[in-house]
């Protein structure tokens, strides 16, 4: 049994030893490059551009403005959650008449290489008209805001509403009522490979497009779409992917640009994003501003939950329509069980760059604000913040359980869990009931240490459909292709273990192809934690298929009852006491003799999603002196039904909290007053190092597999994520806790745990 | 982030180079380690029209630790100080505070020479050296000069040398007797620049007594901040954890730090004062056991 197992990764032989092949490492006869130009400015008409002096330079092939792109060019649509209100801010390849954000894309230069290219930007001449920009979800919402879409006519483009029962009826007859305002700063994920693209059109305008990832087949029918050609005269393919995290591999301005630029010269036009491109280019995600309401009895019931959420969408609506804000809102309630909620979000445009999904996305958010704000309510009760949480869990007895909110187009239904058993392993691993008289002992040392929880839900498993089709070759070795594509991951090994385990042939045996519309017939591709529950149980099936076909024939050959026979160790077996009946050797040939195809398609469909769940548990340490913070402890508890390869599984733990340490206490894409983006370099956007990022414990549970798939996974992508923020900015409070700050912003930075030690007096 | 073009010039004496200096003057940069200069050469920050690789020069790279001083060739990697045992036994400012400048990829390439002629004031180079009242000779064709700190260093990342000159070695003093060094910073992160750095050295008489004292910031002005007001209140006194609270309160009022991103002018006084209290307090201690 290949499931379940810790196997060694296959994707890692070939990246590890310098095989990989990323897009930047391709070379084609003649190939050119591209390089963009891009708004300084925040907010502005343009006014004229002249290219005629670049144009003549040496080396330079050719220049692109909004006025070279065909006039019936649509803008880029939504991917995901698309609805219609939006589709007038939606972003065109090149800025048409005025520029939203610094950053958004004005011409394109292709030269016989970057140097040229870049020498050539100099000699571009736009004139702007500046136009006061806002940079501010809140303040963009004031009567006498600029709009920066004025066929709009508002910069509130959307606003979704989501109810259960009555909360405001509901806060008048709670005993206790809190009302706080919580902040999520701008930052993303930052891939260690930016994005790229390599075009080629031939002499009969058939495109190949390199370096797409994440959703390739998606990215095949729209840029058909948009550059109003055949499906067919375009194939895409995914290359080696440095990091995918959301923002990659959804379809931007260049997706349009660069095949259009091919399809121009006839050339192969390559793009590489530079990383200070990159910060301004790439979908940014995660700002939000939370007013919260909570209604709660004496003994930390909580009963009704208001919030308003102010999300900043940046300059355009990107691909992903309205799905981080509802996912937000649909997720917010968590692993808890609140009889009324009313949540009202604001998706707001201001002058920055436009926001899309970043891994977690919503979760991260909602998971900060709704794990802070049940931390407050412990501490406003004097109550112990784990009994609180205990004291609102769902139970299991509840499941399946809807909070009656929905996202994605679906009704969140939660399918199986124990939350409360995962904050308890929590609460005994980092020792709860002993650490108030450690905290003490330490503080009578001069120490400040404080212990942190908090509790999440997460979702996977999104559909509506994956596809795998299976073959097996004459020589006993399987192809696996798959919908999904690879994005570090894991999924090439996580398919050849399901495949392995249906078709009791060693994992490595099986080969997955991915991502190449060429050679994959359809696919939705790998986002929001999909790819093991959708995508594994297409091969699931796939694979099964192809396994009652081997049976059937062997079980003819023997003449034996095909339920005696079981595929193992390479060959048939008698499944009862397990001696070889026939070996795939003998086998196959007889399956080609018979004219018997090996090769089966399986499109898995799945209507609603399943969610894994966990607690993460931080332990800090506080310099007095200087506010540094230091993790002592970390750990996670995570259950999601199933682990394929419980390494892998660990491994999305491990670098989703590193990622989550980044989003808690360092990144933050700042921006100043007229939108300048000012932490737009590794200078001075700050992720965490292999220094930064401590010690963490995973305990990996498969106490509740879903029912809603055969493999009884749940996905492991986010949950390391989600929750690290909470955890430790929970840590930090209890690390003060006589001092009463309420830690309401991210990131946490030293200056503030430094200022709250200096200026609040204890609360005694 | 490809760098405008340039001449490429890789003279193989130090004459040479200095005559291509003389020949091109302003014009010209001087290319050591390249870590501060090719990164603003390649966003375009930086567009010196010509470029001049010193790295095949001979004679510029090495450690001579003498009685009383140390010389460190301009062009001497950072990795070759923090890896040298003579300077750990000779300076232990300047081993502690090497390993903390960038990363260890960084410190492969980067240059003694070239990190004080940078004149970061928030680098530890230029901190140690004015914390150990170091020297820097500086050469042209026609004369060789030496400079102290105070003559060195004018603001940020402006010095007085002057276009036809190269920074020949960087010397250092040889710790006295009885003597404790200290340097700390404060970063965001491990290996970051600092948002404010110290660096101390504490010399105590037979008694035990504070005989003299150095402190030095960074972080807080265009250049490394030398505290003479505070260390000068020291003499004569026992070391003691008290003794260096109360002599550190007052910097809050000495330094006037300006506020950037990561750090207001309030946070960096605070820090100034925490690490200037750690870092004498750890000098005496280092003192005493020497």
């Amino acid at each position: 049994m290949s499931i379940g197992a810790s196997l060694k990764r296959l994707e890692d032989y070939n990246l590890v030893t310098g095989r990989g092949q990323y897009v930047g490492d391709l070379q084609f006869p003649d190939q050119c490059e591209a390089v963009i130009i891009r708004s300084p400015h925040a907010h502005a008409i343009i006014r004229s551009i002249d290219v005629e002096e670049a144009r003549g330079l040496d080396g330079v092939l050719l220049i692109l403005t909004a006025s070279d792109l065909p006039d019936d060019l649509r803008p880029i649509p939504m991917r995901l959650s698309p609805d219609p209100i939006l589709e007038k801010a939606l972003q065109y390849p090149l800025a048409k008449g005025r520029v939203r954000y610094v950053g958004d894309p004005v011409a394109v230069i292709v030269a016989k290489n970057r140097y040229v290219a870049e020498d050539a930007a100099d000699f571009i001449h736009i004139e702007y008209e500046v136009l006061p920009p806002v940079t501010d979800a809140v303040q963009s919402l004031e009567p006498d805001a600029p709009i920066l879409h004025p066929d709009a006519g508002t910069n509130e483009m959307y606003l979704i509403h989501g109810r259960k029962g009555d909360a405001a009826e509901r806060l008048k007859t709670c005993e206790h009522v809190l009302e706080e305002e919580l902040y999520v700063q701008r930052h993303s994920g930052i891939p260690m490979e930016t994005r790229g693209l390599l075009a080629l059109c031939d002499e009969d305008e058939r495109l190949t497009v390199y370096g797409a990832a994440k959703v390739v087949h998606f990215n095949h029918q729209l840029m058909a779409r948009l550059l109003n050609k055949n499906i067919d005269e375009i194939r895409l393919i995914e290359t080696d992917c440095g990091g995918g995290f959301g923002p990659r591999g959804e379809f931007y301005p260049e997706d349009y640009l660069i095949p259009f630029a091919a399809m121009r010269l006839k050339r192969p036009v390559r793009w590489i994003e530079d990383r200070l491109e990159h910060f301004k280019a790439t979908n940014h995600s995660r700002e939000q501003k939370h007013r919260v309401t909570v209604g709660f009895d004496g003994d930390g019931r909580i009963y009704a939950l208001r919030d308003e959420i102010f999300f900043d969408q940046g300059g355009y609506i990107r691909t992903h329509g309205t799905t981080v804000p509802s996912l937000t809102q649909a997720m917010f309630p968590g692993p808890y069980d609140f009889s009324d909620i009313e949540i009202v979000t604001h998706l707001v445009l201001t002058n920055k760059t436009p926001v899309g999904t970043y891994r977690g996305p919503g979760r991260f958010e909602g998971t900060f604000v709704r794990e802070r704000v049940i931390d407050m309510v412990a501490a406003h009760l004097k109550l112990d913040p784990t009994i609180v949480r205990e004291r609102n869990y769902i139970r299991p007895e509840q499941m399946p359980y809807s909070n009656g909110l929905s996202a994605l187009g679906q009704v969140i239904e939660y399918d199986s869990g124990d939350y409360a058993e995962t904050l308890d392993r929590a609460r005994k691993f980092m020792g709860w009931e002993e650490f108030a008289g450690k905290q003490l002992r330490a503080r009578e040392e001069g120490r400040f240490i404080g212990l942190g929880f908090a509790s999440f839900v997460e979702k996977s498993g999104f559909g509506p459909w994956e596809f795998a089709e299976v073959e097996m070759l004459p020589d006993g070795r399987v192809i696996c292709k798959t919908g999904l594509t690879e994005v570090g991951q894991g999924i090439t090994t996580t398919l050849a273990q399901i495949c392995s385990d249906q078709l009791g042939i060693p994992y490595d045996n099986v080969s997955v192809v991915h991502g190449d519309t060429a050679l994959v017939e359809k696919g939705n591709g790998s986002f929001a934690t999909r790819g093991a529950v959708v995508g594994g149980s297409a091969a699931w099936h796939a694979a099964g298929l192809l396994k009652e076909k081997l049976l059937k024939a062997a079980a003819g050959q023997l003449e034996v009852p095909v339920d005696m026979l079981a595929l193992k160790d390479g060959g048939v077996v008698y499944a009862e006491a397990g001696q070889t009946a026939m070996t795939l050797k003998e086998l196959l040939p007889v399956c080609s003799d018979l004219g018997i195809s090996l090769c089966e398609k399986y499109t898995f469909h799945i209507e609603h999603m399943t969610y894994p769940y966990g607690c993460h548990a931080a332990e800090v340490e506080l310099d007095p002196d200087t506010g540094a913070l230091q993790i002592l402890n970390y750990y996670i508890a995570y259950d999601l039904g199933k682990a394929i390869n419980p390494m892998l599984v660990e491994g999305q733990l491990i670098g989703g909290m590193a990622q989550g340490l980044g989003g808690a206490i360092y990144e933050n894409l700042k921006y100043d007053e007229i939108g300048q983006l000012v932490s737009g370099s590794f200078m001075d956007y700050l992720i965490p190092t292999s220094m930064e990022v401590p010690e963490v414990t995973t305990e990996i549970l498969e106490n509740y597999p879903s029912p809603l798939n055969p493999l009884g996974v749940k996905g492991a992508g986010e949950g390391g994520t989600v929750a690290v923020a909470p955890a430790i900015a929970n840590a930090i409070v209890n690390a003060l806790q006589e001092y009463a700050i309420p830690f309401t912003s991210l990131p946490l930075r030293p200056e503030r745990i430094r200022e709250a030690l200096k200026r609040m007096k204890p609360e005694r | 982030m490809k760098p405008a073009a340039f001449d490429y010039y890789k003279p193989e004496t130090l004459a040479e180079a200095l005559s291509l200096l003389d020949e091109f003057g302003y014009d010209a940069k001087i290319l050591a380690g390249g870590q501060s200069l090719i990164p603003m050469m390649n966003m375009r920050l930086a567009r010196p029209p010509v470029l001049i690789d010193i790295n095949g020069v001979p004679g510029m790279t090495g450690i001579e630790v003498g009685d009383s001083e140390i010389v460190i060739g301009g062009l001497t990697r950072h990795y070759m100080v923090e890896h040298s045992a003579e300077i750990e036994r000779s300076c232990p400012m300047l081993a502690e505070g090497i390993k903390l400048i960038g990363h260890s990829q960084i410190r492969s390439r980067g240059t003694i020479g070239g990190s004080i002629v940078h004149a970061d004031p928030t680098a530890e180079l230029p901190v140690m050296l004015t914390a150990l009242g170091g020297k820097v000779t500086v050469v042209s064709s026609g004369e060789e000069r030496e400079l102290t700190p105070e003559e060195l260093f004018l603001t940020y990342m402006t010095t007085t040398i002057e276009p036809n000159e190269i920074v020949k070695s960087v010397h250092f003093p040889v710790i006295a007797e009885r003597t404790g060094h200290a340097i700390e910073e404060f970063t965001l992160r491990s290996g970051d620049f600092a948002i404010i750095i110290a660096a101390a050295s504490v010399t105590l008489d037979e008694e035990g007594l504070i005989e003299s004292a150095a402190l030095c910031i960074g972080g807080v002005d265009g250049v490394p901040v030398k505290l003479d007001e505070v260390t000068d209140e020291l003499i004569g006194q026992a070391p003691s954890e008290e003794l260096f609270a109360e002599s550190c309160e007052p910097i809050v009022d000495m330094v006037e730090p300006e506020k950037d991103i990561h750090a207001s002018v309030e946070y960096r006084k605070d820090l100034c004062v925490a690490l200037s209290r750690r870092v004498l307090k750890k000098a005496a201690d280092e003192a005493k056991l020497a």
